[in-house]
């Protein structure tokens, strides 16, 4: 039974994922020293920054200059911080015509299963047409419910330009850490969402029309504003590819959740395997509110991505499910981070990771229950799938409890594909291949079967992509 | 070659280094049923397996064929879309794969066809209820959390479903009631119905075969079947056990 005796996995060919540039040395500015003043102050006048936030930048430059780089988790050495000022200016434009977008792109969003519009919004074509006109659609179905939803930028100088200013990077400060100073400096791009009291948004928002102007996926922020007892459910990225002509991503993401509210927040992350994502995402949630979070990280060379909520009113609530699925060649540090601060507070985390080849995968989580948050409860149920001997997968967690009338638990297993499910399935007339896939996309269903059906459907086609080649 | 669905030649096979199954030989006839009894430990579920084609069983010698061609190196899926089907004895469980989805999948990859999702839903309700399955279970995950009696239903509903030529029954009817007993011997009659298909039943009990007709039983000990005969075998089996057979071993 020599075919099918020994399952050999071998690296896959991410480079399926990423777009290739000719580049040419002309194309991008060449500066060999750090972030200067300079720099930041031609980036905030460009933008048209308010006083405030040129002077918040340059404050967050300072902050930046002056905190150590960061050395626990994965090694972030092969990024160029004297560089950095490529990052912040656009070297190139996105591809302009869908003709022009690789072939071997073009046949990884067929084998995704994504529309045509969306194929050209998301290789950067159609950033102009299609899916400009998809997103004005969505912007006036839900203006009409007062909702507002528009870039940053905008919404600066427009009538909500106050409550800008009143919750910009107060939920993670530029102190925080050597990438939110950076953040703060040189942020571009990204969303501003406010929903008004009692209004339930009922099509989930996406980000990826915002994100997809050039040079835009680097350091974009998200502001979402959710007022008492509303509904929002915001969609980031998608499981499609995406290429930054530089390779840091250090994004932020900042929810208020109002009394009563809920935020649902998905993410499905798949950045070319050349990124460093260290992004930094933040939800407070007000008394009887909720925060879900719903997370998968897929691409990118090393992520550190922990979503933290603070559970700040009473009976506050925060939900957490993930997937993380580290190949050949990847350091996923994920998890999350939850503070229960006021009474009869609660959080429930989910997650899974799966790591192949010598792809490592780490889940680090955090809670603390703090003093005054009597009553609250955590629950952490972690699970690991290693899917060869080559592969890594750690779990870390961390509790920090000060009070003795909390109920806290946590749940780690660790496992592989075993070889009589596998022939189980076999012998129903499913080929090893498609076996094994079936038990990963099982696997990560905690993330599928929250995920709106098409975004599901992407991610068990990006699943079954990352399986292809896993046998000899 | 002969007209047989099954021919079993003289299968040396094991796991690892241990050697279960010394010279095994058995021939099945289309819509033929075998019956295959012995003590624990004979071997009988290892061959089951490896008709089914299990890589954790290595074939030192003989071969297997199945119509007429050697599929004794054949991996387990194809062997599935020849015809052969096997319910398993503890069958596996499957987080995040619901019941359906998994029969529907197993029944486009064995017709090598897609199927209607509304013809195959009707299909599976019918199904279920030749069953007495709950048809809430078709949204649940696959084994996960059912009783046993609940698992080996699951089995027959993805037998009655996929339709194959051959089915191999590994103590199906082990650790089942005996009302749950009788829903699965309904299933399998309504398998010979539908399609008269073989069957290789391996089974230390009785009373899934009283509404079948047994054409061959074999008696298999210690790696070697030592007596094949009609179903007065089993008669002789119930009355003094596997003892008698011991003299003929030697």
């Amino acid at each position: 039974m020599s075919d099918n005796e020994k399952t050999v996995v071998e690296d896959i060919d991410r480079t399926l994922y990423d777009f290739r540039y000719e580049e040419s040395e002309e194309d991008f500015y060449k500066v060999s020293e750090g972030l200067t003043k300079d720099i930041v102050l031609t980036l905030s006048q460009e933008k048209n920054d308010p006083d405030w936030m040129r002077e918040f930048r340059l404050k967050a430059l300072d902050i930046y200059n002056n905190k150590k780089m960061t050395d626990w988790g994965a090694s972030i050495e092969g990024l160029d911080m004297d560089n950095i000022v490529t990052y912040v200016k656009p070297k190139t434009q996105m591809s302009a015509d869908w003709k022009d977008v690789p072939k071997d792109i073009k046949d990884t969003f067929e084998k995704l299963g994504i529309p045509q519009a969306e194929r050209d919004a998301l290789a950067g074509v159609g950033a102009q047409y299609d899916s400009e006109l998809v997103y004005h659609n969505v912007k006036d179905e839900v203006a009409a419910q007062g909702v507002v939803y528009s870039d940053i930028e905008t919404a600066l100088r427009g009538p909500y330009a106050d409550m800008i200013k009143e919750h910009f990077m107060k939920l993670v400060p530029p102190t925080d850490h050597k990438f939110a100073a950076l953040h703060g400096a040189v942020w571009s791009g990204g969303s501003f969402v406010y929903v008004p009291p009692g209004v339930k948004v009922e099509i989930p928002l996406q980000s990826y029309f915002r994100l997809n102007a050039p040079g835009a996926g680097q350091f974009e922020h998200t502001l979402i504003i959710v007022d008492k007892g509303a509904y929002l459910h915001f969609i980031e990225g998608c499981s499609a590819p995406k290429y930054n002509v530089a390779n840091l991503h250090a994004g932020c993401v900042e929810i208020f959740v109002g009394e009563e509210a809920t935020v649902r927040y998905s993410t499905i992350e798949n950045w070319s395997k050349n990124m460093y994502n260290l992004n930094t995402k933040r939800a407070k949630v007000a008394k009887n509110g909720k925060i879900e979070w719903v997370s998968g990280s897929f691409g990118s060379h090393v992520s550190y991505l922990y979503p933290m909520s603070v559970l700040d009113g009473e009976n506050a609530r925060s939900e957490f499910s993930s997937v993380t699925f580290a190949g050949a060649g990847q350091n996923l540090d994920t998890g999350c981070k939850v503070v229960h601060n006021a009474p009869n507070t609660s959080s429930y985390v989910n997650t899974r990771s799966i790591s192949k080849a010598d792809g490592i995968s780490t889940f680090r989580s955090s809670v603390v229950i703090n003093k005054n948050a009597t009553g609250s409860k955590s629950a952490t149920s972690c699970e690991s799938l290693m899917l060869d001997k080559e592969s890594q997968s750690d779990t870390i967690p961390a509790m920090d409890i000060r009070t003795s009338s909390a109920d806290v638990g946590h749940e780690a297993k660790i496992g592989r594909i075993s070889d009589e499910a596998v022939f189980y399935l076999q012998s129903r007339g499913i080929s090893e291949e498609e076996a094994r896939a079936m038990i990963v996309r099982g696997f990560a269903s905690n993330v599928g079967k929250e995920l709106p059906l098409e975004y599901a459907i992407e991610m068990n086609n990006l699943i079954s992509l990352e399986m292809k080649g896993s046998i000899g | 070659m002969s007209d047989s669905l099954l021919k079993v030649e003289n299968l040396c096979a094991g796991i690892e280094e241990k050697e279960i199954l010394k010279g095994v030989s058995i021939e099945v006839n289309p819509g033929e049923v075998h019956v295959i009894m012995g003590p624990n430990g004979a071997g009988k579920s290892t061959l089951g397996n490896l008709i089914m084609g299990n890589p954790n069983y290595k074939v030192n010698s003989g071969k297997v064929f199945f119509e007429g061609n050697d599929i004794t190196d054949e991996p387990t899926d194809k062997r599935a879309k020849r015809g052969i089907f096997m319910s398993f004895q503890n069958p596996l469980e499957i987080a995040g794969l619901t019941l359906s989805d998994f029969v529907r999948t197993a029944t486009e990859a064995v017709g090598e066809k897609k199927v209607k999702f509304f013809d195959f839903k009707k299909e599976l309700a019918k199904e279920m209820e030749v069953l007495n399955m709950d048809g809430e279970y078709a949204k649940r995950d696959l084994n996960v959390g059912f009783s046993g009696g609940e698992k080996k239903k699951a089995e027959i509903l993805q037998l009655l479903m996929l339709s194959p030529k051959l089915a191999i029954l590994d103590e199906t009817d082990s650790g089942l009631d005996i009302d749950a007993v009788r829903t699965v011997s309904a299933g399998v009659e309504e398998y010979r119905k539908n399609t008269n298909g073989a069957l290789i039943i391996i089974t230390h009990n009785m009373n899934i075969l009283s509404s079948l007709k047994v054409d061959k039983v074999h008696v298999l000990m210690d790696g070697k079947i030592v007596k094949s005969g009609d179903e007065t075998l089993l008669a002789a089996i119930n009355e003094s056990g596997y003892g008698i057979f011991e003299k003929e071993e030697r």
